[in-house]
């Protein structure tokens, strides 16, 4: 009865293909990003701008990009930690090393480097797939790992091994505040949520889509395979290299390669799964439910442990996040492959016919 | 109202394909005129798939050659044969299954795509205006194959025959020269097949599309087809109209069996 | 020349290691299809139960003295674990999931890891565990005759490698010549398809599991006595995929010889040519040298063919 789309009637081609064709999507998401951007600023506090939202944020861009390479396109990679990290050297060395860089572009620049990357580890994809695709990206994660660790060049020398940058400034605003930083990456998350909405609904999405479910039937009708895989590759590459340029610049400062480690990877490739493959908004539930699930972990585990008289350490903490981690990743796939999103659309269908129940 | 049928446009020859020590086709030639309705008939295992996606490219033939259009070929390359105006559809659907009927039939109108990925991030200009024509032609394919009530719905959650349509719909979208049908009316009843013949008729009619069908009802094949060759064991034991193949001995040995 | 002996050598018997834990990948995944991430963390799992145990067993028994019984004892223990893991693993999960395509079992393997690394480190422990099986310390010197000084074989290496390679043994004819390891190839092939001639999936699931549980638990001692059991054991199994890949998933002969080849590439890479690039290689050489072989042969030394069929 809330969601009903009764005398919306599209009367072009145009207006049936609109990204939100019904009212209360377009009015709901509108509503959503006016309050991201107007609202959330005065209800948040610091401790939520730093420990939550940007982090949600960066990693949301992140998990966009995981998303189209293995939800959309069904080519699985585990290497998705090497490509933030791509981005971030790529973007740091731009911006170190060329004097008036702005800071927006360096991370772009960090993104087109990632995406080079990302195209060239992407090549065994031609001949393989699944779990030997997966192996094949995991050689990309661990000689991204050795690269940034041993080669000095990449942390402009530094003794330490750590990259770090300071004072980000964009058309004169300081990006220092954790306000300051929530709208950059805000900007970032929106601007390439468009540009992937439009590029999965459109040409390039059908044949990602077509190569992921029957992928000798896409060749027969005259998809190719290799534009279509490397494309996803590219593409993907860019967006999780700027969000790896962000997690260093924005969130953390000054970073060292652990912090885009294998876990990282398995950490996107989770917030891909949970929130739903093959879908923009599942992106988006998957690095919110991720991000807030140790929090909640962490304050709710010792509540549990006062009422029943157990002690809880930082051990126990690590160790039930992972089994929280792993029973859910097992729950979601035997219930709802299709994740939160499919949840949410499920819920909308309710919503469409309530009260009545079918 | 009678049709022409014009010069050959498809010609296979000596084609052999074999899977190790299976030999599934041996030697095959046959060849297929403009705006004619070929079939292709046999036992179950006899190669007759393997001979469509020896021309599609799936499988590369050991020995032969495929000449389209006067071009010949001793192996095809996938995106090339579509290109030519080569469209298939399969035995067992092979239907995107996570797409929509719609988003499924546009995909047959990839190749016809121009405007590149910067253009479709933005949605605007060329790129929308191509969508939107796109969108028309695909349009009037589900007109002509009457599913516009399942345009949204995903193809995984249609009936078997519904199915078959969008297959169908699929190849017709790329607007090909030669249609490549493989059992299009297998598993269905017979009102079912009555829709299906009446699909393939109106193509071949109104659009001259040259039509190669595998099929097995008999009755189909003697029907609406001009002329057949019947393939047992991966060889070619007969070719003609249909009426010369019905009482060639040989196919009648392969399909009822002889009486000692 | 003797010290090239030596590293190459020493990669062999590192390399029949990695062809322990890479034997637990092949034979789930030739038996049902599934690649079991988790090995890794059955090899952890296994191998903290065998060291809790042997602590706790002579508490527990009072036999204080006999290191090989309260050994022995733990090990038969850490094995029942391992049988009631892979109960647990084919009744919660696997047999819910079955038909569905490769990649949603890969993920669910992937909870399942986590899930046993934090249910193993919650009951057991997550400190640095020793395994004490007696295995010798002191090197051999081989070859003195030959070469000045001699080799170094390492007699613990040198026992690991002939488990293995029993190991192999059993478990390849175990596949070729009984009727059960037929079974579990069909149902490798197609799981409905099994089910429906009467292959009772769930006991062969069980069966499969249970076995790679106690290869990986063998694995886990050897690897557990060599580095001590800790939560690392985990991501060095890891290692152990090119392993897999290299060799081909469905070959345990592949299993071997890639451990093997892998073993030693490793050692030599490292000691040869990693002073040259600043060290450390051995955490990306396996997996490049399997990308390489990968893209000339997408199945693997000795995996068989995939044809797709339209």
């Amino acid at each position: 009865m809330f969601y009903r789309e009764n005398g919306q009637f599209k009367t072009s081609y145009r207006a049936d293909q609109q990204i939100f064709g019904i009212t209360q999507d377009r009015a709901g998401v509108l509503l959503l990003i006016a309050f991201a951007f107007l609202g959330v600023p005065f209800l948040a506090d610091e401790y939520m701008f730093r420990a939550i939202l940007v982090p949600f944020l960066i990693l949301s861009l992140a998990a966009l990009g995981v998303n189209i390479l293995v939800g959309y396109c069904g080519q699985i990679s585990l290497g998705s930690g090497a490509f933030m990290a791509v981005g971030a050297y790529a973007a740091f060395n731009f911006f170190v090393r060329v004097d008036g860089m702005p800071v927006v572009l360096a991370l772009l620049l960090g993104g087109v480097f990632s995406t080079l990357v990302g195209m060239f580890f992407g090549i065994p994809s031609l001949r393989v797939k699944g779990l030997y695709l997966a192996v094949a990206t995991l050689a990309a994660q661990f000689f991204c790992d050795w690269a940034f660790l041993r080669i000095k060049w990449f942390t402009n020398d530094s003794a330490s091994g750590t990259a770090s940058v300071a004072d980000l400034q964009v058309l004169g605003f300081a990006i220092t505040t954790p306000l300051a930083k929530y709208l950059f990456c805000l900007c970032f998350l929106v601007a390439f949520g468009f540009l992937a909405k439009n590029l999965v609904r459109g040409a390039i999405g059908r044949e990602w889509m077509a190569i992921r479910d029957m992928d000798v039937a896409a060749a027969v009708i005259g998809i190719r395979p290799m534009y279509a895989k490397l494309s996803a590759f590219a593409v993907s590459s860019f967006i999780v290299g700027v969000a790896g340029g962000l997690w260093a610049f924005v969130y953390l400062g000054s970073w060292e390669p652990a912090a885009f480690s294998v876990d990282r990877s398995f950490q996107l490739l989770f917030m891909v799964i949970l929130g739903g493959m093959g879908s923009v908004m599942g992106s988006f539930f998957g690095a919110a439910f991720i991000v807030v699930l140790p929090i909640a972990i962490n304050q709710f585990l010792p509540i549990l442990g006062h009422m029943f008289g157990f002690t809880v350490d930082t051990a126990a903490l690590t160790h039930t996040e992972f089994i929280v981690f792993g029973a859910l990743i097992v729950w979601f796939l035997i219930v709802e492959p299709h994740g939160l999103a499919r949840l949410w659309s499920v819920g909308k269908q309710k919503m469409r016919i309530w009260p009545f129940p079918h | 109202m009678s049709k022409t049928i014009g010069d050959v446009i498809l010609n296979v020859s000596n084609i052999s394909l074999a899977f190790g020590g299976v030999k599934a086709l041996t030697d095959i030639s046959f060849d297929v005129r403009e705006h004619e309705i070929r079939a292709i008939i046999g036992p179950n295992g006899a190669g007759k798939s393997s001979m469509l996606n020896c021309i599609n490219g799936v499988y590369t033939p050991q020995h032969g050659s495929i000449t389209f259009r006067g071009q010949t070929f001793d192996h095809m390359d996938s995106h090339d044969v579509a290109t030519m105006g080569i469209a298939r559809t399969f035995q067992n659907l092979a239907l995107f299954k996570g797409m929509s009927v719609l988003d499924n039939l546009m995909s047959g109108r990839n190749l016809k795509i121009k405007s590149n990925i910067f253009l479709q991030a933005l949605r605007i200009g060329p790129a929308e205006r191509e969508e939107i024509m796109h969108r028309e032609a695909v349009e009037r394919i589900i007109d002509f194959l009457e599913i516009q009530a399942y345009r949204k719905t995903p193809v995984g959650q249609l009936p078997y025959g519904l199915q078959k349509r969008v297959d169908l719909g699929r190849a017709l979208a790329m607007e090909p020269q030669v249609l490549l049908l493989d059992e299009p009316m297998a598993g269905m009843n017979v009102e079912e097949k009555q829709d299906m013949c009446r699909f393939v008729l109106d193509v071949n009619d109104e659009f001259g599309t040259t039509v190669v069908l595998i099929e097995h009802d008999m009755s189909v094949v003697m029907d609406i087809s001009d002329r057949v060759v019947v393939l047992d064991y991966g060889k070619k034991i007969g070719d003609g109209t249909p009426d010369e193949v019905r009482n060639n001995p040989d196919v009648i040995s392969a399909y009822l069996g002889t009486s000692h | 020349m003797g010290f090239f002996l030596e590293t190459l050598l020493g990669g062999l018997m590192a390399g029949m290691l990695y062809s322990l834990v890479a034997l637990g990948f092949v034979l789930i995944y030739k038996a049902s299809g599934v690649f079991n991430f988790a090995q890794g963390a059955m090899v952890l799992f296994a191998a903290l139960a065998m060291a809790r145990f042997a602590e706790w067993v002579p508490l527990w028994t009072g036999i204080a003295d006999n290191r090989l019984v309260t050994t022995s004892i733990a090990f038969v223990l850490a094995g029942v674990v391992m049988f009631v893991v892979a109960w647990i693993v084919e009744r919660l999960v696997l047999r819910h999931l079955v038909n569905q395509e490769g990649t949603t079992l890969l993920m669910a393997t992937l909870g399942i890891a986590y899930l046993l690394d934090g249910v193993g480190q919650t009951i057991f422990g997550s400190d640095i565990y020793k395994i004490d099986i007696g295995m010798p310390k002191e090197p051999i010197m081989a070859f003195e005759s030959t070469f000045p000084g001699g080799i170094m074989i390492n007699k613990e290496d040198l026992i690991a490698a002939v488990i293995a390679a029993g190991l192999v043994i059993l478990l390849t004819l175990f596949f070729q010549k009984t009727s059960t390891g037929r079974a579990l190839r069909a149902v490798a092939d197609d799981h409905q398809a099994a089910q429906s001639i009467g292959i009772p999936l769930d006991r062969i699931w069980v069966v499969v599991w249970c076995v790679a549980g106690v290869v990986a638990l063998v694995a886990g001692m050897i690897w557990g006595s060599k580095l001590g059991v800790q939560f690392t054991l985990s991501t060095v199994a890891m290692r152990a995929l090119p392993v897999v890949i290299l060799g081909g998933l469905t070959s345990v002969p592949g299993a071997i010889l890639g451990g093997l080849i892998i073993g030693v590439g490793e050692k030599l890479s490292e000691v040869f040519l990693g002073p040259y690039v600043g060290g450390g290689i051995e955490i990306w050489f396996a997996y490049v040298l399997a990308l390489i072989v990968l893209l000339f042969r997408p199945q693997g030394l000795f995996g068989e063919k995939i044809i797709d069929r339209v």
